[in-house]
């Protein structure tokens, strides 16, 4: 069913079950984020997509990515009190991610250039992470390991590995690293061998006849299991398969 | 035993039991809540069962109870029918009482309760002023039954609202819900009647009623004390719900901690189910429900109705985001019904008494009693229940008799973590959902924590954003990131480094993690911050400006120094742990700065005021 609704005045159309999100970027309304990405299911962690919707003549604060659309709902993407928050917001993650290039563009567009709250400074050390669990998330959801989990609680919480040991179901397929807003997990090849840093998981990477390593044998072992392909699958060159 | 198979059975199965138990019975009733059992009521309860037998004395019977709500006094003992009260019993003391009292028809003076203010002795429970502004709708049964006897409750008019309720029907009984207003007791203040029947006519295969039984400020204990004290109470609520709503399926989300109240609903289920008033057709009606209890490991954002449903689902207890409500789309993603405990002790008083009788007490908007656990510095400390709309002041001094040690009453502190504090100027506030929300603090769960002048407001603060930085789930950057941030931030005035600014970015922040945050732990984590900003401001400055704290609590901010008045009596200096009082027999003793580490026990051993502290 097509529902029609405004947003910043603008008459749009959407499908019932899209979230406000990803209609107001279709519609070319920019609202920032980070803890969403479109092969997951929308979080809410980070809190920048905040947005103003009117409902029945009441308003109110959301964030859209978990909004689903509704009929005649009236939607503002920018506000004095919007960009307020989210400046507040910025700051706190400039906090925990002072390095990261992402950070540090998206709050300077809010007037964000340094933050008046210490250096991290949180229970655990989080080294760059701001917890939006993406990584953990495109792990379970679209890659399948389920290798990465959020750990404890409140100001103590932390992204990592079951028992803090190397994940032994993490096939290094770099998708966490992928994905991660502040760039801090870390990933590369060398020797033969993928690292994931910041999980300390390093695999030998398989070799094709001519001796050119491309994947980690454990990452084909979980494609060839998870699409039910042939044991000499990725034997073959390509065009043969 | 056996089931009941009709409605109005229930009323003859009730008139056998009246027939064994007149109105005029003499009962001991030892109070065994959890306040009392840990001032030694089990011994209390043992000694008396032992006593009674031993001099042979058979016209007293001996009922072990839940909580009477007037802790502070425990072991509390009554004596019905006339309701003598003896107080701050103890094993020891029973032999006499059983000798004197109950065979004897003496009243032990020593044992009644004497008015700190007036002087004056109790000898009836009712006459306590403790007792004697309350009303006690809920708790008052607490007293009269043995929580782990069903034909207690029954006999006290117990299941009759169910009776009646099924006789009068599902659409009856909404309706009467509704009129009554009454409004949730687990902190919102949502009209109960409004969420059953969105429930119910959300469609769906399944429908959920769930009692949120996760009590966790930090201070209350009414639910814990319903729970242990009433179970059938709750569980009679949520059967009325069940039929009002049209649920074949209920949970009690109950602490870990509670173990008491976990055996006593276990205990009550079983109890219930034997006489046909809970499992397949309930008293011979089309009605089938019954209840699973679910432990819950303590976690405080459990208490959160998403956070509390993922937890039933096995999953974390995380918050979702609400833009569905769990009335529409809860427990596994089926429409569910969450009321507190005490909202759902409150039906079966709602549907046997009617509509129009619950709404003559309280006020316009906020219908009925409501309890609180009134703690803190004041004399009478316990749980208390009152109409809604009494005074702040009323319950304080009059219930809870004012502030101990003849100190000044400075700030009350309702809702429990999330709630505010209020000064002593808002005390004619009548307690009501609204009032308090208005005033920036809220009714919360009902806890209730009064404070003397030697409180310092900004460490009040300080104390509750440390207890939600710990307890927020992390989920969401406002309230993990925001709350910690504010914690450091009011820290940084306790310790004498913060400025003015500080006191604007400890504003602007507090502003966003109210507006942004995810759930209602994190939209309310900043009321006791913004409460005490706003009503004791000075307060903050003078630790801001003046690196002082005016309540001599923040110890980077005060010294403790030994005045003339010292007669070197040498017991400060006999005390300190850190052994830095220096000074010989009948001298001027000196405290060594550098080593003290501010405990304050000199000042509390120091018998001529001749310890300081600035």
């Amino acid at each position: 069913m097509t529902l029609n609704l405004t947003i910043n005045g603008v008459r749009v159309e959407a499908e019932e079950g899209e979230s406000l999100l990803d209609v107001a970027r279709r519609n070319g309304f920019e609202i920032p984020s980070l803890c969403h990405h479109e092969a997951v299911a929308a979080y809410g962690a980070c809190r920048l997509c905040l947005v103003e919707v009117t409902k029945g003549g009441r308003k109110k604060l959301t964030t859209s990515c978990n909004y689903e659309v509704l009929g005649g709902i009236e939607v503002v993407t920018e506000s004095a009190a919007i960009r307020r928050h989210r400046a507040m917001v910025l700051e706190l993650i400039l906090a925990e991610a002072p390095e990261s290039a992402t950070v540090k563009a998206l709050a300077a567009e809010y007037g964000v250039t340094r933050s008046r709250f210490a250096a991290s400074g949180a229970g655990e050390d989080r080294d760059g992470c701001i917890l939006c669990g993406l990584c953990a998330r495109v792990c379970a959801e679209v890659v399948g390991a389920n290798a990465l989990t959020f750990r404890k609680r409140g100001d103590n919480r932390q992204m990592g590995t079951p028992f803090v040991e190397e994940p032994q179901t993490c096939i290094a397929c770099g998708a966490c690293a992928w994905v991660c807003p502040t760039s801090c997990v870390g990933f590369d090849e060398q020797n033969g061998e993928r690292k994931v840093h910041r999980w300390k998981r390093s695999l030998p990477l398989a070799k094709t006849e001519k001796g050119h390593a491309f994947a980690p044998q454990f990452q084909l072992f979980h494609f060839r299991k998870l699409a039910k392909l042939e044991a000499d699958f990725y034997k073959k060159a390509p065009g043969e398969r | 035993m056996t089931r009941i198979g009709k409605a109005s059975e229930l009323a003859a199965y009730r008139a056998e039991l009246l027939k064994k138990r007149p109105a005029d019975a003499k009962v001991v009733a030892v109070c065994c809540g959890t306040g009392c059992n840990a001032y030694g009521a089990q011994k209390v309860y043992a000694a008396f069962a032992a006593e009674l037998a031993k001099q042979g004395v058979k016209d007293w019977a001996l009922r072990s109870t839940g909580c009477h709500g007037f802790c502070e006094r425990g072991t509390l003992v009554v004596m019905f029918p006339e309701g003598m009260l003896y107080q701050r019993v103890k094993p020891e003391d029973v032999a006499e009482i059983v000798e004197k009292t109950l065979k004897g028809g003496e009243t032990l003076e020593r044992f009644l309760y004497d008015d700190p203010v007036t002087g004056e002795k109790h000898r009836l429970e009712h006459e306590i002023p403790f007792y004697k502004h309350q009303e006690r709708l809920i708790l008052g049964q607490n007293g009269q039954l043995n929580p782990e006897s069903i034909d207690d409750y029954i006999a006290l008019g117990g299941y009759l609202g169910l009776a009646k309720a099924l006789e009068h029907g599902a659409d009856w009984t909404l309706e009467e819900v509704k009129k009554a207003n009454v409004r949730g007791r687990g902190g919102g203040g949502f009209p109960a009647g409004k969420k059953w029947e969105t429930c119910r006519n959300a469609k769906s295969d399944k429908h959920y009623v769930i009692c949120n039984a996760d009590e966790g400020d930090p201070g209350a204990f009414m639910d814990r004390s319903v729970l242990e004290g009433n179970p059938h109470s709750v569980i009679e609520g949520m059967i009325i719900g069940a039929l009002a709503i049209g649920s074949d399926e209920g949970f009690i989300y109950v602490r870990h901690e509670y173990p008491l109240a976990v055996k006593r609903l276990e205990q009550a289920l079983v109890e219930a189910r034997g006489l046909g008033l809970l499992g397949e057709k309930i008293l011979g009606s089309s009605l089938s429900f019954d209840i699973r209890i679910n432990r819950g490991g303590g976690a405080f954002v459990c208490g959160e109705s998403t956070a509390l449903m993922a937890s039933i689902e096995g999953r974390v207890g995380e918050p979702r985001a609400k833009h569905i409500n769990t009335a529409i789309q809860g427990l596994y993603n089926k429409p569910s019904n969450l009321n507190n405990v005490e909202t759902w002790a409150n039906i079966p008083l709602v549907i046997n008494r009617g509509a129009e009788w619950y709404t003559s007490i309280g006020t316009k908007g906020s219908t009925g009693t409501k309890i609180f656990s009134l703690v803190g510095k004041v004399n009478n400390t316990g749980l208390v229940e009152v109409p809604m709309g009494m005074t702040l002041r009323k319950i304080i001094f009059e219930i809870g008799g004012g502030i101990p040690a003849g100190r000044k009453f400075k700030a009350v502190q309702t809702g429990g973590p999330s709630g505010g504090c209020l000064p002593a100027e808002k005390l004619d506030l009548p307690v009501d959902f609204d009032t308090l929300w208005n005033e920036g603090s809220m009714m919360g769960s009902g806890g209730m924590i009064v404070m003397d002048d030697r409180t310092c407001m900004v460490d009040v603060a300080k104390y509750f954003l440390g207890f939600l930085k710990f307890e927020s789930c992390g989920k969401c950057t406002t309230c993990r990131e925001g709350i910690r941030r504010l914690h450091e931030l009011v820290t940084a005035v306790t310790e004498g480094r913060a400025t003015e600014e500080t006191l604007q970015l400890i504003e602007d922040l507090s502003e966003t993690v109210e507006a942004a945050s995810l759930c209602a732990l994190g939209t309310t984590a900043t009321n006791p911050v913004r409460s005490t900003l706003k009503f004791f401001r000075e307060e903050y400055l003078a630790h801001v400006k003046e690196r002082r704290c005016p309540a001599a609590v923040c110890k980077t901010l005060i010294r403790y120094d030994i005045n003339e008045k010292c007669t070197g009596c040498m017991v400060c200096a006999k005390r300190c742990p850190q052994k830095c009082i220096s000074g010989e027999r009948k001298k001027l003793h000196v405290i060594d700065q550098s080593k003290c580490i501010k405990c304050g026990i000199c000042l509390d051993v120091c018998k001529f005021d001749a310890v300081e502290v600035k």
